[in-house]
């Protein structure tokens, strides 16, 4: 590729057009092929949530112009927070958290809302081993200690290390559930009655919503305050596509502590409500990302009650019709009806071949690679989500890839070990960009 | 790599070495081995308080973000500052490069550490 800013700014229509079109064929994304990044939920973004985050009513939005003239964008908000609300149970949701991290920070927060206006000092929070490596880090950030919570040989939380561990310096645990093996803990009740019994709170990491959706609610499990991820669950792009939107949802006793403003109803008007006094106050600048809260509505519109059921549905049996395809040719550690993703590992590769060897050889296959090396607690780990918007088609596509690599590793190693070969950049050296990295572009 | 026998050894694959009255801390073979490539080392201040089993470094590697622990009670006294930018000596000689020398609030507590004896047989059983 020669890329055309070497010849200085007098460039014609045409040669502007084939920049960007040879920059854009180097990309991969979901629109692309296959992406099945575990515990991202890289689902398809249905074009029309575009068409309607691009209507000029919402687009020309300024978000100080008077509340009587942006009526039709805090109505939208307004019901969108009701949908979240019958989707999870919560009493009220904040749809002001930029993304998932940002909702974690904020959950935990009204965590420490809550005890400080009980005047109760909880310096520690739970955090199962098999968590997102956010959550000990939101814990943090708040003051508190992260303390772990190993897993039983099921993938479960541990409740004997729990009932141990949860004492009255516990301010709650973080759950993610399913967990980020792909399994339902079949212990979650429990788990949340061992917590509330000592004066806990538990918080729900949504990240894996997309298994629940309609089947069952959250806060019915136990579940106090939880953030979901618009971007992964309900459809509205991230990574490069972003910005994501992480909205909070909780129980009735934590509402006093939302961020501020809550949208209300007023008769027939509805209004920004800044009195709480117990608020936690802002977390992001206005409102969020609304343009997202957009998509996510057009989205949850579009498929309505029965359909979002159906997500969940197809997204675990796809899950499931994966990984007994794959079962056979890949060690399954742990072996058990999953949820909307599973773990692999590297264990059975002959000659050396890792999961960093599969997950590069599957881009020559024109996969985008699982998430790699993650959860932390399995060894050479491949997680894989295929989501439910792929056809049985495109999963027997992969599953016929991942059989062959396995040959592959077996007959001609060296051709696993050296890949990718057809990408444009080869093995990128990830010691020497740690070790050195180089963060600016330099004509 | 033999584990040597001149020092003892924590299960979090620490290992802590006397000198004087010094305790020497780094990380085990099998450790760096586990972590891969390390590219980022995060010593503490001299002078800060260490409690047994509580992070006392973070060792970050191409694949994870890892805590050190303290092998036990004490007091930083001198800090391994050349692995601020060479990190790669915890890989290249792991038995030689210490992180942290700990001035130890209860000397026997070092006693109580593994031996390397004891070490390779807690290795050999996480690999089963």
């Amino acid at each position: 590729m020669k890329l055309v800013f070497e010849k200085g700014m007098n460039l014609s229509e045409v040669e502007v057009i084939r920049h960007y079109s040879t920059l854009s064929k180097l990309n991969f994304g979901v629109d692309f092929g296959f992406y099945p990044l575990g515990s991202c939920t890289m689902k398809y973004n249905p074009k029309i949530n575009e068409d309607m985050a691009k209507l000029e009513g919402f687009t020309l939005l300024h978000p100080l112009q008077p509340v009587s003239t942006a009526q039709g964008a805090l109505e939208l908000m307004h019901n969108l927070e009701k949908m979240l609300c019958e989707i999870c149970g919560f009493e009220r949701f904040s749809l002001q958290p930029a993304a998932g991290a940002n909702g974690e920070l904020t959950g935990i927060m009204i965590i420490q809302a809550y005890f400080r206006k009980k005047r109760e000092n909880r310096s520690k929070i739970l955090v199962p081993d098999s968590a997102h490596g956010t959550n000990p880090a939101s814990v943090s950030v708040c003051g508190f200690e992260a303390v772990e919570i190993k897993s039983d040989k099921d993938g479960n939380i541990d409740l004997g290390e729990l009932k141990e561990k949860m004492t009255e310096d516990v301010a709650g645990i973080m759950i993610t559930n399913p967990n980020t093996l792909g399994l339902f803990d079949q212990n979650i009740l429990e788990v949340c009655k061992i917590v509330h019994e000592k004066g806990g709170l538990v918080y729900g990491d949504g990240a894996n919503m997309n298994a629940m959706l309609g089947i069952c609610k959250p806060k019915e499990l136990g579940i106090d305050v939880m953030h979901l991820n618009l971007h992964k669950s309900f459809a509205t792009p991230h990574g490069g596509g972003g910005p994501g939107s992480g909205p909070v949802g909780v129980i009735k006793e934590l509402v006093e502590f939302l961020p501020i403003p809550l949208i209300e109803k007023k008769g027939e008007e509805y209004v920004f409500n800044y009195e709480n006094e117990n608020s936690i106050g802002k977390l992001r600048s206005f409102y969020g990302n609304f343009g997202v809260m957009v998509k996510a509505y057009t989205y949850l519109k579009a498929i309505g009650a029965e359909g979002i059921r159906e997500v969940a549905e197809i997204a675990v049996l796809n899950a499931n019709y994966l990984k007994e395809k794959l079962k056979k040719h890949y060690n399954l550690p742990f072996d058990r009806v999953c949820q909307h993703e599973f773990v692999l590992d590297d264990s059975k590769m002959p000659n050396g071949v890792t999961t960093n060897d599969i997950a590069k050889r599957l881009m020559d296959y024109g996969f985008h690679p699982p998430t790699v090396y993650f959860p932390l607690i399995v060894h050479g780990a491949l997680m894989i989500e295929p989501t439910e918007t792929e056809t049985k088609e495109t999963l027997d596509e992969f599953a016929n890839a991942m059989i062959k690599i396995k040959e592959e590793a077996e007959k001609n190693p060296e051709i696993v070990k050296g890949a990718p070969h057809s990408t444009p950049v080869k093995r990128l050296d990830a010691v020497k960009a740690a070790r050195e990295p180089n963060l600016r572009w330099k004509p | 790599m033999d584990n040597p026998e001149d020092r003892k050894y924590t299960k979090g694959h620490e290992w802590a070495k006397k000198e004087g009255e010094l305790i020497v801390v780094g990380i085990t073979d099998f450790a760096q081995h586990a972590l891969t490539d390390i590219v980022f080392v995060e010593l503490p201040e001299k002078g800060k308080e260490l409690e047994k089993g509580k992070q006392m470094c973070v060792v970050e590697s191409v694949k994870s973000v890892s805590d050190i622990f303290a092998p036990v009670n004490g007091e930083v006294a001198e800090v391994n500052s050349e692995l601020e930018n060479s990190p790669e000596k915890l890989n290249q000689a792991p038995f030689d490069s210490w992180l942290v020398k700990i001035k130890p609030k209860d000397p026997a507590e070092f006693d109580s550490l593994m031996s390397s004896q004891q070490y390779n047989e807690y290795v050999a059983g996480l690999e089963h």
